[in-house]
């Protein structure tokens, strides 16, 4: 927990709702006639409103990407060493806005508030939602603070995915894209992960066909395994490696299945801690928002033609080792831009963090993410 | 380093570096144009802020990238010897320029061949091993020639290829390459005088051209 507060943080900041009542229709042709959308947001938006920031957040992230709810918080938001004073996402120079995704489990509708149709909660009955989805409430988010456009939208992994979805279904109101450790879709080797992951929420038999919270259980065990393997994928081996080798947890081997080295026991320590802080029904929907995300899709497959339209600046940033999302991976959304004429740069972060380089504040990463801010500051007269 | 550096992005008397200047000289307003090895950015923002000219950079030193981002240029950054196939389809571009690095790439034919590929034309720019002063430090004193423009010992330069005005002609010959413009420029970046024209081969300290694939 903070003593005190660090100078360049946001400071205690507070989680706040707004109720939509316009039915939203979404890509699976169901309509949710109403929803939450619970957001934080850093810094002042400006007199003539030209300084908001969305940032996307990623398969387990929420609305509280900075500061701390309490003095009592452990840790603060998840990319506080990204946003706040000072900080490359410059909360004395933007407006940062930061929503839980429909879906979600942190305050915004998903399966884990009530249906008010139904009165029991949503469960496994809450529709999957898609990135694209996403992007539309995120949109209707923003006419709701009377912000006509921002002048960047920002995102790592999944988060990245809704930048470049942002781009292409409304160029005109982003002028600046900052797509981090992302892919213009999964590859059957990223969609098999997610496929094991929710095999074993689902086969757990506390998951009750996903009814779990109406029976007052949690599918404990399938979502630390979910959670387990997802974390596997997010390190590097190098960084496993230096982080655990090869180490013991007692000293000595214990000729027994339960844990024996350090690396057993940090995964089943954040399997555990997950649990406590996230839904199992909201992991299952997430990792199909995933699956499903392929803006090429609609432009015959050619992701140039998709991004054709598009009138932001992009930055793309890709780590060296995350083997989740690959440098490849992102080369092909350069790629697609360069062919569709647009202004992009492209950073490859020489990390060995693996897919979680990207929440890590690596100098190259910070001085390139901050400089480019900066000019997306300037670029507000 | 940091003389290196301005020597070879640096800005001379409040103006452009006379060889950049060629360059810039030779590039029509408004094209597309892709800067291979693009240092700290100084030629594509002085061809985007003069020239209108839609630029885009490829850079491995992470400085240099970092300066280029603050100069709100586009900079890809990547490996040139990995090729430019990750990045690039054919004909994306009027001109690709690389200037003082093809002598720093592992096999700059291929390089070349690559630059005729995503772009209609080529610029290149390197330091010419047949001036004087090169064949003289090799043919009378004996020793790998250090100059100005090649500061570095054999054994710590990045500069594995180099060559002559000579021989970059007979390479361009032997891969159907028509040259369409010749410069050279002295150590300190002065445009030739008569006497370097007349004699470019051993009066040029780097040599500028300007190439299509024949037509």
């Amino acid at each position: 927990m903070p003593e005190t507060i660090e100078d360049d943080s946001v400071g205690i900041v507070e989680t706040q709702i707004i109720h939509f009542s316009e039915a939203l229709m979404l890509e699976c042709e169901k309509t949710l006639a109403e929803y939450d959308i619970a957001y934080e947001t850093y810094g002042e938006l400006n007199a003539d409103a030209s300084n908001a920031i969305l940032i996307c957040h990623a398969l387990s992230g929420d609305q509280h990407a900075a500061g701390y709810h309490s003095m009592d918080d452990k840790k603060p938001g998840w990319w506080d060493s990204a946003i706040g004073p000072g900080k490359a996402i410059d909360t004395n120079r933007f407006f940062v806005v930061s929503i839980n995704n429909l879906g979600g489990c942190k305050g915004s509708s998903g399966p884990n508030t009530i249906n008010p149709e139904t009165g029991a909660f949503w469960g496994p009955d809450f529709p999957i939602v898609t990135v694209k989805d996403w992007v539309k409430c995120q949109y209707r988010f923003m006419q709701s603070l009377n912000i006509e456009h921002w002048c960047a939208v920002i995102g790592g992994s999944l988060g990245g995915m809704q930048v470049l979805q942002w781009a292409i279904d409304y160029p005109d109101l982003i002028k600046h894209a900052v797509v981090i450790a992302a892919a213009p879709k999964l590859s059957a080797q990223n969609i098999a992960f997610n496929e094991v992951a929710r095999q074993s929420i689902m086969s757990d038999p506390d998951f009750c066909d996903g009814h779990y919270l109406a029976k007052e259980t949690v599918p404990r065990r399938g979502l630390m395994l979910a959670r387990m393997l997802g974390h596997i994928t997010y390190l590097s081996d190098d960084a496993m490696r230096d982080k655990f080798g090869r180490e013991l947890r007692e000293g000595k081997l214990n000729f027994g299945f339960d844990v024996d080295f350090q690396v057993e026991s940090y995964l089943r320590y954040q399997g555990r801690s997950f649990v406590d802080r996230f839904d199992a029904n909201t992991y299952l929907l997430m990792t199909k928002t995933l699956d499903y995300f392929d803006p090429a899709s609609e432009y015959g497959d050619e992701l140039a033609q998709a991004l054709n339209k598009t009138n932001a600046q992009f930055l793309v940033i890709s780590f060296t080792s995350d083997w989740r999302f690959a440098p490849e991976r992102s080369r092909e959304i350069t790629r697609a831009l360069l062919e569709a004429e647009k202004r992009v740069s492209h950073i490859e972060i020489d990390a060995n963090q693996g897919h979680d380089a990207f929440l890590i504040p690596i100098p190259h990463y910070m001085n390139v993410f901050g400089s480019y801010m900066k000019n997306v500051a300037e670029d507000l007269s | 380093m940091t003389q290196a550096i301005e020597h070879l992005h640096g800005i001379e008397n409040g103006g452009l570096r006379a060889d950049l200047d060629i360059i810039s000289g030779w590039i029509q307003p408004g094209t597309k144009v892709l800067d291979l090895g693009c240092g700290d950015g100084t030629l594509l923002a002085h061809l985007r802020d003069q020239h209108q000219v839609l630029g885009y950079g490829l850079e491995i030193d992470r400085f240099n990238i970092e300066v280029c981002v603050e100069k709100n240029i586009n900079v890809i950054q990547a490996n040139l010897n990995h090729g430019l196939k990750s990045y690039f389809a054919d004909k994306r571009f009027d001109c690709v320029i690389m200037s003082q690095t093809l002598q720093a790439t592992e096999q700059p034919d291929l390089l070349i061949e690559e630059m005729l590929r995503v772009g209609a034309e080529g610029i290149v720019t390197f330091p010419n091993m047949a001036h004087w002063s090169a064949r003289l430090q090799l043919g009378l004193q004996g020793i790998m020639p250090v100059t100005k423009n090649l500061p570095n010992q054999w054994f710590n330069t990045p500069n594995v290829h180099l060559c002559t005005l000579n021989d970059f002609e007979k390479l361009c010959l032997k891969h159907d390459i028509q040259i369409l413009e010749r410069a050279v420029v002295d150590h300190s970046h002065k445009k030739g005088g008569w006497l370097t024209n007349l004699f470019p081969n051993l009066l040029g300290e780097i040599a500028i051209y300007r190439f299509r694939r024949n037509p």
